[in-house]
């Protein structure tokens, strides 16, 4: 591994460099998909359904035709005509396009319009008769799996229940047999609810199907360009050569732009069947109610003791809301994802898990939100029984976990649901966390403060993610492996162009990925230009989701660049009249052993790849990789928030945040921070206020960011950062991935503060999202 | 339709505009202004935040119509000369946008905020954009921005002499 810090012109690995991509977007200057225009462009708007169950009796489009500026109405049967009105999802299941049986979630897409103008498309919609006949909806998902719910998947053979899929890891008879050792069974029932990713720029799509040239351009919020192309031309059948996915500037993902969504599709057809580019630009309130939700887990955890407190066993059940579609975007294997991550941070040798999913008149989705597949319900779940297995054993909760870690020397470790940790060091993490909050010195204060009535709490997360998916053996899209890559090109003049197969979000990869080519080749990091998110001109990947651009595509980066340097060793050794193995590699030089005047830079090297390379070899300096994980990474940390309570109103408010994270080696130092912030703040959220809910009538509760409620400047706490560098040791870098761990890691750590703040009337659990009304509830509830 | 005059940006537009139409789509479709983004269309996110006559509004909530007559500066309206403007070299010497997708509208009443307020607080900071939601940053690096750019003006503006400070405002017009 390369270690050697670089000089501040490199920018190489560990240099806080300011980002390349910031001067456009400062300036207003960035182009998201809204600011694609084409000419003749026309506008699409959809129809969504009011109701959350109900049979279609007919749609009658003839008026919203008619209107002035109308070019076409679009509804299911139309695309049915052309086998399109279905399509698979990330799943395995099926997802309606448009509506042509039966509306199973309210906000379905149920009609197109398109129109010369955007505001003229939304008037038409008015004008679409639907006759809907209502049919009971479906909203608990127990409920849903109970024989006699009605049946909302009806359109699929052979499906006469609501249940999506069934699911187990681990090993049921060993995590049995710990459970009848134990001396204590501490268990928790807890909805991890549904949330919404709700990146600021919405969902949206401009499709160009040229008919003279058969070109499909289509411009889209694609967190994986490369697979959603091959996945239209599965689904349109499409030759896929035909298909160019660009996804311009896009304002945010967190998994919310990983699915292909109805509007896509709608959009891509309405261009083939007219000729023209049409625009597909959602407004808020269709983000909310119809793309990717996440979480949604019903989970019941038992965690199995001995009164020492040495964990003997982990069983868990789960019932996740999958609503109408089984839609998660997960690998193929993974039907809850990598939720058997469950045994978290500790020696846990015996562990079971299973997971059934039940169909519900909900929007479908399950997106993994800033998170690696469902590794936040699990991280979640075991943060939280730990928490409680110490109040009840009377340890206190540091301790509980410092006595059951999974220890430094233990690894790579083998999990007992099929995982093999590959580094880490969770006692340090655990104790850096507590010095850095002065945790004894807060126990004591709460000790004093309770006397007096005082309600102030101290919540611990140690987590451990699993991320940067993926062994291809393991992971897929699809079908599509989960590898990705790297193309490389060096010029004449010393400046390179790196083509990456993920796509930034807001990450900044024009940075951190140039940044990797600086610190392996010594270019500066100035003279790499990073291009993604064009499927005609990068090489193939998977895309930006689960923390995994670092782990693939930067080891793809790092491994093309090294490539490169071998051949550069070559065309040094010629230019130089010396044999390779006389050459050392020196900061940027290749330098002859013993006569160090004698020396070529890499721009010298590249000059010569084009006007003056050796006969045995081939012209230019440049090359690919596909990079495939042996392992995944497990990023890790430890998480220590400080609340203080209003016993009145049970309003918390959160004092400190102190966060400890251990990502492995840190390419841009400044970035890395940057994504540990907006992962503490979304957690902060989902803990206190994201909730996407819905009343009896299926009607979506949360619709709008008036009822849907995210944490401004004002709520949001003031985060305290520690690092800590663990590398992992498979990987090129020794880097692990960073976007996820925060959103992973510290809604437990929030949830556990209000919890322990009042522990001692006898609370153990108040679900997500922890409001000022519950906790003052449970307080009540408590007092005597 | 509907006749407007809108200076913006120190230009002067008149167009024929229903009355419907929002300015932040006069501004974007018509004066193909795309700095101004348009994030949650119910005031909430504060995306498409622009100043009117000097205050942070809105422009998702309010109808071109009523800008007539009105001086408008949206995002590409800040540096001038080519030149970054404090705020724009704050937010990214600090890191203060990662998607970019909310920095304008965070930039624009970052602007209002220093207008009236030169040295504010983290607390009259937090509040003042408490209007504008970002999904990215988590908000620290944007205060340590908006801080940046108060220092870089008042150096700029009076080296030799400390800036008179204004009193802060209750409450963010934009909240």
């Amino acid at each position: 591994m390369t270690t050697t810090m670089p000089g501040p012109e490199i920018h190489g690995l560990g240099h806080s460099m300011k980002r390349k991509e910031d001067d456009r977007f400062v300036r207003g200057r960035g182009t998201y998909i809204e600011d694609v225009v084409l000419p003749r462009m026309l506008h699409m708007a959809l129809l969504r359904s009011p109701l959350a169950h109900a049979r279609i009796a007919s749609i009658d489009p003839s008026a919203a035709a008619e209107l002035p500026g109308v070019v076409a109405v679009v509804t299911g049967a139309d695309l049915a005509a052309h086998n399109l009105a279905w399509m698979p999802t990330l799943s395995g299941d099926t997802q309606a396009v448009l509506a042509t049986d039966k509306v199973r979630f309210q906000g379905q897409e149920v009609a197109a319009v398109v129109a010369e103008d955007p505001y003229v498309a939304r008037d038409a919609l008015e004008l679409i008769e639907v006759d809907y006949e209502e049919l009971p909806a479906v909203v608990d998902p127990h409920a849903a799996l109970r024989p006699a719910a009605p049946v909302i998947r009806d359109d699929k053979e052979g499906q006469d229940t609501n249940l999506a899929y069934t699911w187990e890891a681990g090993d049921k008879a060993a995590a049995d047999a710990a459970f009848a050792q134990a001396d204590v069974v501490v268990s928790l029932d807890t909805h991890y609810p549904r949330c919404h990713p709700s990146p600021m720029e919405t969902c949206g799509c401009v499709a160009d199907v040229n008919a003279a040239t058969g070109k499909a351009t289509i411009y889209m919020t694609s967190q994986a360009p490369h697979a959603h192309r091959t996945l239209f031309a599965m689904v349109a059948g499409l030759p896929e050569q035909n298909i160019q996915i660009k996804t311009v500037d896009i304002g945010g993902g967190f998994g919310n732009k990983v699915p292909i969504y109805p509007g896509y599709v709608v959009a891509t057809a309405a261009s083939l069947l007219l000729d023209r580019p049409v625009k597909w630009i959602e407004d808020r309130t269709e983000n909310l109610i119809s793309t990717g939700f996440a979480r949604d887990y019903h989970m019941h955890g038992e965690l199995a003791l001995n009164r020492d407190g040495r964990m003997l066993g982990l069983r868990v059940s789960m019932v996740s809301d999958q609503g109408a579609f089984f839609a998660d975007a997960q690998p193929s294997k993974c039907r809850a994802g990598l939720f058997h991550i469950v045994t978290g941070s500790y020696d846990l040798t015996a562990a079971h898990v299973t997971g059934r999913g039940a169909y519900t008149n909900k929007a479908p989705g399950g997106v993994a939100y800033r998170c690696s597949f469902r590794v936040t319900e699990a991280s979640f779940l075991i943060e939280r029984l730990v928490q409680n297995a110490a109040y009840e054993l009377g340890i206190d909760p540091a301790e509980l976990r410092r006595l059951n870690f999974i220890r430094p020397e233990q690894f790579p470790y083998q999990s007992a649901t099929g995982f093999l940790y590959d580094s880490g060091n969770y006692p340090a993490a655990l104790q850096k966390a507590l010095d850095a909050v002065g945790y004894d010195e807060l126990r004591r204060e709460q000790a004093e403060g309770r006397a007096q009535g005082k309600l102030m709490g101290i919540g611990i997360a140690s987590f451990t993610e699993v991320v940067g998916a993926g062994p291809h053996k393991d992971y897929d899209i699809a079908g599509i492996k989960m590898f990705d890559s790297a193309e490389l090109r060096v010029h004449p003049t010393g400046k390179a162009i790196l083509k990456i197969g993920v796509q930034t979000q807001g990450q900044g990869h024009e940075t951190t990925f140039a940044q990797i080519v600086a610190n392996e080749l010594r270019i500066p990091a100035e003279d790499v230009l990073v291009q993604y998110g064009d499927t005609d001109n990068t090489p193939y990947g998977l895309g930006t989701y689960a923390s995994r651009s670092t782990p693939t595509a930067g080891a793809a980066t790092a491994v093309v660049s090294r490539k490169l340097l071998d051949k550069g060793r070559k065309i040094a050794a010629h230019v130089l009249e010396c044999s390779p193995d006389d050459l050392e590699w020196q900061s940027g030089r290749f330098v002859v052993k013993g006569t160090p005047e004698q020396a070529v830079t890499i721009q010298d090297v590249a000059f010569a790849a084009y006007t003056n390379h050796p006969d045995d070899l081939e012209a230019g300096l440049e090359g690919v990789t596909y990079y495939d994980p042996p392992n995944m990474t497990y990023p890790f940390g430890t998480y220590v928030v400080v609340v203080d309570v209003d016993p009145e109103t049970g309003v918390w408010t959160v004092r400190r945040a102190v966060a400890v994270d251990d990502c492995g080696v840190r390419i841009n130092p400044m970035i890395v921070e940057g994504q540990l912030h907006g992962g503490l703040a979304e957690g902060y959220g989902i803990a206190a206020m994201q909730l996407i809910t819905f009343d009896e009538q299926g009607n979506c509760i949360g619709s709008n960011f008036m009822d849907y409620l995210l944490p401004t400047s004002w709520e949001t706490p003031r985060f305290e950062t520690y690092a800590m560098e663990t590398p992992s040791p498979h990987h090129p870098l020794g880097a692990k991935g960073v976007g996820e761990s925060a959103t992973v890691g510290s809604p437990a750590a929030y949830v556990n503060a209000v919890i322990d703040a009042l522990t001692h009337l006898g609370v153990r659990n108040i679900d997500m999202p922890v409001t000022s009304a519950k906790v003052w509830q449970a307080i009540q509830q408590a007092s005597p | 339709m509907a006749r407007i005059t809108v200076t913006v940006n120190g230009a002067d537009h008149t167009d024929e505009v229903e009355p419907r139409l929002l300015l932040a789509h006069y501004l974007r479709d018509k004066l193909r202004l795309t700095g101004t983004h348009i994030g949650c269309d119910t005031t909430n996110c504060g995306a498409c935040t622009v100043l009117c006559d000097g205050l942070p509004v809105k422009s998702c909530t309010m109808f071109a119509v009523q800008a007539d007559g009105r001086e408008i500066i949206t995002v590409e309206g800040l540096a001038t000369g080519g030149q970054l403007q404090p705020i724009q070299q704050g937010f990214k010497e600090e890191h203060g946008l990662q998607c970019g997708f909310c920095t304008p509208g965070m930039m624009v009443a970052a602007t209002a905020l220093l207008e009236r307020n030169p040295d504010p607080s983290e607390e009259e900071i937090r509040w003042a954009l408490s209007g504008n939601v970002c999904r990215c940053t988590g908000y620290v690096n944007i205060v340590k921005a908006v801080r940046w750019a108060a220092q870089a003006m008042q150096e700029q503006a009076a080296p030799e002499e400390p800036a008179t400070r204004q009193p802060a405002t209750e409450q963010a017009a934009t909240r």
